[in-house]
């Protein structure tokens, strides 16, 4: 294949794939088309934060009264699974690292056809997830799993939204900035965790 | 001679290891990720681990768990034979410490009472312990926060005794393979060989808690050891997950008797915060 048509960025991109982006949210399909399996991205805006017994709740909100009841826009959020530990007095909030995303797999499909356009967490995916990324051009990162000190530095704000009595698995809302994470899963269903492994694979 | 010690005494150790293993990782730990650093290849790889390097240091200095996930508090209490325990039970002295030290120092309460019903328990307890009873008139607690990102990605295969290294090689490396970028590598491979089923288990988990830099005293094993180290590397999953040559910091194996029918392994495999405290009272 020769090179003629092709932007410099899409050149850059072939010789080296891994990019540095900075993008807001909302995230809309205009931004996710633009990130790429490998690219190191700066998040700044508003994530909402979810996990396992949130998710069921959601589930369950959903079931009963619809999507318009859900406690926070579903369309063009996006979602970061975690748990943080507690704030000490004067911080937002305590150690917050992402945790495994494959927990909220069951539910991540229906969120995402409601117009959940990206999911922040760690590890692997199943094949459903996939395709509803791709079906709703959406995006999968990764944040540095157990890196929670660290990364609670770029939450400048968390606000309760819901479900307090779960304690560590209520749903926030927090403000974020410059919170690194890498596109593992991107709107054309390339898959990171899959191609770097093999990149560094021996024999 | 029977040596007195105050059940208070248990309960005030306990909390600070709660405390020191959740915000200071231990020496070994900490070398053993300056030095993959150092050797990392992959420049992704070497960003997360200089980042896991910096995380580390802001834990310490800012007082913020190494990471929310604060685990499910393991124990292992070797109890001297000549010890006796005084002013309260033992076990209520340890659930206590456990109590103390995830509440009142800022840790994440990650434990729910039931399985099933699953209600948040609220204070970090019940511990999982291990007790042991030795010769002497020492406590020795050993204390090792387990996050559950790396505990649900571990096994135990039953394998046949015809199976034999080969088939435990195999085994180790289909866990760890499994695991992925789930388990938050760089891990630490705990394997157990031998024993029966629950035995297995433990041995796995007791491996976790041995310094990385520890071998097996055992020769052939400690041989076993470096060879599941390096084709671990070799699988390239790297630090994150996200492609590199650390995939593992070590692989611990602990081993034991077993019956002439059986070849049991276990796989229990923590993330890059391996975190164990130990003391003696």
């Amino acid at each position: 294949m020769g090179l003629e048509g092709l932007t410099v960025q899409e050149i850059e991109r072939m010789v080296w794939h891994k990019m540095d982006q900075y993008i807001r949210t909302p995230i809309t399909a205009e931004t996710t088309k633009n990130l790429h399996a490998g690219d190191y991205v700066y998040l700044t805006g508003t994530v909402y934060v979810a996990r396992d017994a949130a998710h069921k709740r959601l589930m369950e909100v959903l079931g009963q009264e619809g999507a318009e009841a859900l406690p926070f826009p579903i369309q063009d959020a996006a979602i970061y699974y975690m748990g943080p530990s507690p704030a000490r007095e004067g911080r937002p909030i305590g150690s917050a690292g992402p945790t495994t995303a494959s927990r909220m797999d069951k539910y991540a499909p229906r969120l995402l056809d409601l117009g959940l356009k990206a999911m922040i967490g760690k590890g692997k995916r199943s094949q459903e997830v996939i395709d509803a990324i791709v079906r709703n051009q959406a995006v999968y990162f990764a944040a540095v799993g157990g890196a929670g000190a660290l990364l609670s530095k770029c939450i400048q704000k968390s606000t309760l939204v819901c479900y307090g009595d779960l304690g560590a698995e209520a749903v926030l809302e927090l403000e974020v900035e410059d919170f690194p994470v890498v596109v593992v899963i991107d709107s054309q269903g390339n898959n990171l965790y899959e191609a770097a492994a093999k990149e560094y694979a021996v024999g | 001679m029977v040596r007195t010690v105050a059940a208070g005494e248990i309960t005030k150790n306990i909390k600070e290891m709660c405390i020191e293993a959740n915000y200071c990782l231990s020496g070994d730990m900490r070398k053993a990720l300056d030095g993959a650093a150092k050797s990392e290849q992959a420049p992704l790889g070497k960003k997360i681990l200089s980042q896991l390097q910096e995380n580390l240091e802001i834990a310490r200095e800012e007082m913020i768990p190494i990471c929310q996930d604060t685990g499910m508090a393991v124990i292992f209490a070797e109890i001297g034979q000549d010890v006796h325990v005084e002013g309260g039970g033992l076990e209520d002295a340890i659930q206590e410490g456990v109590r103390q030290g995830y509440t009142e120092g800022f840790l994440r309460k990650s434990v729910v009472g039931d399985p099933l019903i699953r209600e948040n328990t609220k204070d970090n307890t019940p511990a999982v312990i291990h007790y042991q009873i030795v010769t002497g008139d020492k406590v020795r607690l050993t204390l090792a926060p387990k996050g559950f990102g790396s505990e649900n990605m571990s096994r135990i295969f039953m394998l046949k005794p015809a199976d034999g290294i080969e088939g435990v090689k195999d085994a180790v490396l289909t866990a760890v393979r499994d695991a992925g970028p789930n388990a938050c590598p760089p891990m630490v491979v705990g394997v157990g060989i031998g024993g029966t089923f629950e035995k297995c288990a433990l041995l796995a988990k007791q491996a976790l808690a041995r310094p990385v830099d520890e071998p097996s005293p055992i020769p052939y094993i400690q041989e076993l050891e470096k060879e599941m180290l390096r084709k671990i590397n070799g699988l390239g999953i790297g630090p994150g997950g996200l492609g590199g040559t650390t995939t593992a910091f070590a692989v611990n194996i602990n081993t034991y008797a077993t019956h002439i029918a059986g070849l049991p392994v276990a796989v229990n495999i923590c993330c890059h915060v391996n975190r164990h405290v130990a003391r003696e009272i």
